[in-house]
Formats: structure tokens, sequence, C-alpha cells
């Protein structure tokens, strides 16, 4: 499956929403999107992943690189994630440590909010 | 079941394809069903680790995976024809403690070695100036599974 792309607003938070295999191949969509994003001024993403089929180390980078660019803005990069088989390879390169990693999109919303 | 071939050219597309051909074979050769995930996602970081090895250094080579069964084990060898000299220097300058360091986000080959080594039941990596070849396994049935 191919990887489709689509993002709204909502107050000061920036929804990425992501379906499909982010790979070596795809991953170039989402990292020119996230840089755009950021250059037009969304420094707070909340990238939903919960429609994402497959990520690699490829796709983890984007997110990573996504994190430093909006942290040079005093901004923030969360994901929306419960399915097991994603979470792993965040749980094997320690990078649940460096995101919030939220069930839902209210619930990072909700936490957004709290932390305005 | 015999030994599969399959080589193709350093284009990120073909990783998808390789993917999916590992992940058939696996499951043909009695891999349990909630293993798969983890060869599916093993041998998609070996194959991104040598596309883009090859993309830097050798683009007209292709490279190569075999795919096989042994003893009761699916094994899976990726070789490449990139001098792993330079990756494993980059390699060494990630820390995964520290992955929003120096480390450019489109260089993520230490990561991907990592995820292998978390992914893969046995993995063994040699590197070499001629190229890296990557060997991981994971159990499978004695004789595969029968399909009627």
């Amino acid at each position: 499956m191919d990887l489709k792309l689509d993002h709204h607003s909502e107050d000061r938070l920036t929804i990425v929403e992501v379906e499909g295999e982010i790979d070596v191949y795809t991953a170039p969509r989402l990292r020119e999107l996230l840089i755009d994003l950021v250059n037009k001024g969304n420094f707070h993403l909340l990238v939903n992943m919960e429609k994402v089929d497959f990520l690699d180390s490829t796709g983890l980078g984007v997110l990573v690189g996504g994190l430093k660019r909006v942290r040079a803005h005093d901004g923030s990069l969360e994901l929306v994630c419960t399915q097991e088989r994603i979470l792993k390879i965040f749980r094997i390169t320690g990078l649940t440590k460096v995101f919030g990693i939220y069930a839902s999109v209210d619930e990072a919303k909700e936490a957004h909010g709290r932390d305005k | 079941m015999a030994t599969v071939e399959l080589t193709f050219s350093a284009l990120p597309a073909h990783v998808r394809t390789a993917r999916l051909v590992a992940t058939a074979i696996a499951r043909r050769t009695g891999v349990e069903e909630s293993v798969l995930d983890e060869v599916r996602l093993a041998v998609g970081e070996a194959c991104s680790r040598a596309v883009e090895a090859h993309r830097l250094h050798c683009p007209g080579e292709p490279i190569r995976i075999e795919l096989s069964d042994d003893l009761g084990r699916f094994e899976v060898t990726v070789t490449d024809s990139a001098p792993s000299d330079e990756l494993e220097h980059d390699r060494g300058m990630l820390r995964i403690d520290d992955p929003l360091g120096q480390l450019p986000d489109t260089l993520m080959s230490g990561f991907g070695i990592a995820v292998i080594a978390g992914l893969a039941d046995d993995v063994q990596v040699y590197p070499s100036p001629k190229g890296m070849r990557i060997r991981m396994s994971w159990p499978a049935a004695p004789n595969g599974l029968p399909r009627i």
C-alpha cells in the first residue's frame, strides 16, 4: 500500500494523518510535508499513525528530523499510535523516551491543552 | 524448500517487493504468523540499508537476497557491494540514547541495524571493504508447512 498524507489544524495544533507504509521509498514525502509545515509556522505537530501499516527506521529518521525542526522553534512533535507492531520499533530504538505517544487524537489534544 | 534468490537494482521502490517476497516465503517455510511482521521489518531494514549504501557508492550494482530453510530455520542473507567502512563510521556516530544528536535524519543506518538485532532471532553482520552481508534467521517448521 502506498502512503496517504493529510493534515489540518485545530487551534495551535496541526494534526498530520498518515495512512499506509512509511519506508525508504515513501518516507521522503512525509519528510517534505513536515518540513513544509514547519516552514509555514506550524510548530506543534501531532502525527496520527493509527492507519500506518508499516514503519521502518527510515520513517523513524523522518520523525526524528521533524522533532529536531520543531524543537528549534520551541515546538513539539507527538504521535498517536496504539498498534503493537509499530510501537515495537519505537521501543527497540529507545524512541519511546523521545516522543510523546498517545492512544488517541483526543487524548493528545487534551494533554496539549494542559501544557499551554 | 530450496533456496530462493532475488537480485534487485538499488531503488527504494524495490525494497517493498523484497519485503513481500521474504514474508511470503517465510510463511511458506512455516514461520509462525506472529513472527512474520518481524521478518518483514528486519528484511526491509537490511534491504533499505543496502539500497542507501549502493546509492552512495555503486548505484549500478544489484543487491542480492537469499532466502532458505535450513534444518527448521528460515534464513535470510542480504548482500551488498558497497564498502562498509564509511557506514561503520556513521554507525559509530549514533548514540541510541541521543537520537536527536548530530546524526542527519537521512542516515539512520545505525537504527536499521539496531532494529534488525532487536527483531531477528539470530543475526550476523559481516562488514568488509567489498560490501556487507547481513544474515538473519528465525525458527520455522522442520519441513515447511504443507500446502494443499
